[in-house]
């Protein structure tokens, strides 16, 4: 990678490339292969262009778009094979940090959260932001959708998880407790939705019961913030990248 | 964190802004009691599929502790 801080990365749906970006402000994919002596640098491809850090980006549901977040405060949709910008989303007052796809097949829609504090709902079709929701006091580190596509959690600087109903268009649960204080960096829902997983920068995860609003669980095991979480695919486990270098999967 | 810049631009924002919350205030709203008598069920529906809220069966896990095994 040409720049020294990588800040998001994804896996296409087919497992055949991968995309990354960070303080260079592109997005770049980069063709998978199982040769050892292909040299992938030069097969990279480069797709986004922001005027700031790349946060976050994701591959919808096909290889050839892929939606782009950034520091200068505006989501992106690209094409892949030729790099063009179909679809811009402005919106945001500050910068956007993350951003999660509707889980459907025939959605199209996104959600992304912000450090001006909102989470902003759009359409990727039209560019426009469809609902918008601010309740919390600080930067979204996190948005995940559940699993039914009718809701999603954010989690915060502000130490809370918070989880918004879409069709009912409000905040419907916040997961804090006061003895938490510090932020949350990422979220994840289990399989069935009834647990939500937050990675905190106090070195742990907490484990909330969605329905009930309250802890199931705390875990330790990381030396220092925990920046990244995600279920697998299969639900049988999740998996923590923390800034003590270590990824951690738990089962 | 905000960079408006306060000037002519700023009606036009207003006004923007304007449009876009009454757009926002348009949308069809259900009530949450619906929508959260629909997570739970959706959670409830769900529930036995998911191997972190009901465990894996042991014969089924690869991490569980190993007994030692004796040959006699």
């Amino acid at each position: 990678m040409p720049c020294t801080w990588v800040m998001a990365c994804a896996y296409a749906p087919s497992g055949c490339a991968v995309a990354c970006g960070g303080l260079d402000n592109k997005c770049s994919v980069y063709p998978l292969s199982l040769d050892k002596n292909e040299n992938l640098a030069a097969k990279k491809k480069s797709v986004a262009m922001h005027t700031n850090y790349l946060s976050a980006c994701s591959f919808t549901n096909s290889d050839m778009q892929i939606l782009t977040s950034s520091g200068d405060g505006t989501c992106a949709l690209w094409d892949v094979e030729s790099g063009q910008l179909l679809q811009s989303f402005h919106g945001h007052a500050a910068d956007v940090l993350c951003l999660d796809l509707a889980p459907s097949e025939t959605g199209n829609t996104f959600v992304s959260g912000g450090c001006d504090k909102k989470v902003n709902v759009w359409d990727m079709r039209s560019g426009q932001c469809i609902q918008s929701f601010e309740t919390h006091e600080s930067d979204i580190n996190s948005v995940r959708y559940y699993p039914s596509g009718d809701a999603f959690a954010s989690g915060s600087d502000d130490a809370t998880c918070r989880l918004y109903d879409l069709r009912a268009d409000r905040e419907v649960a916040i997961y804090s407790k006061e003895s938490i204080i510090f932020g949350v960096s990422s979220v994840d829902f289990s399989l069935s939705g009834r647990l939500l997983f937050g990675g905190y920068n106090d070195y742990t995860i907490n484990v909330w019961d969605v329905l009930k609003g309250t802890r199931v669980s705390i875990l330790f095991g990381h030396e220092n913030r925990v920046s990244t979480l995600r279920v697998s695919p299969d639900g049988t486990a999740f998996c923590t990248g923390s800034w003590d270098h270590t990824l951690r999967i738990w089962a | 964190m905000s960079s408006k810049t306060p000037s002519s631009s700023s009606v036009a924002q207003a006004r923007r802004t304007v449009q876009q919350l009454r757009r926002e205030a348009r949308i069809d709203r259900i009530k949450v009691s619906k929508a959260s008598s629909d997570l739970m069920r959706y959670c409830g529906e769900h529930a036995k599929n998911d191997p972190l809220l009901m465990g894996i069966p042991t014969s089924e896990n690869p991490f569980k502790e190993k007994k030692p095994c004796t040959v006699l």
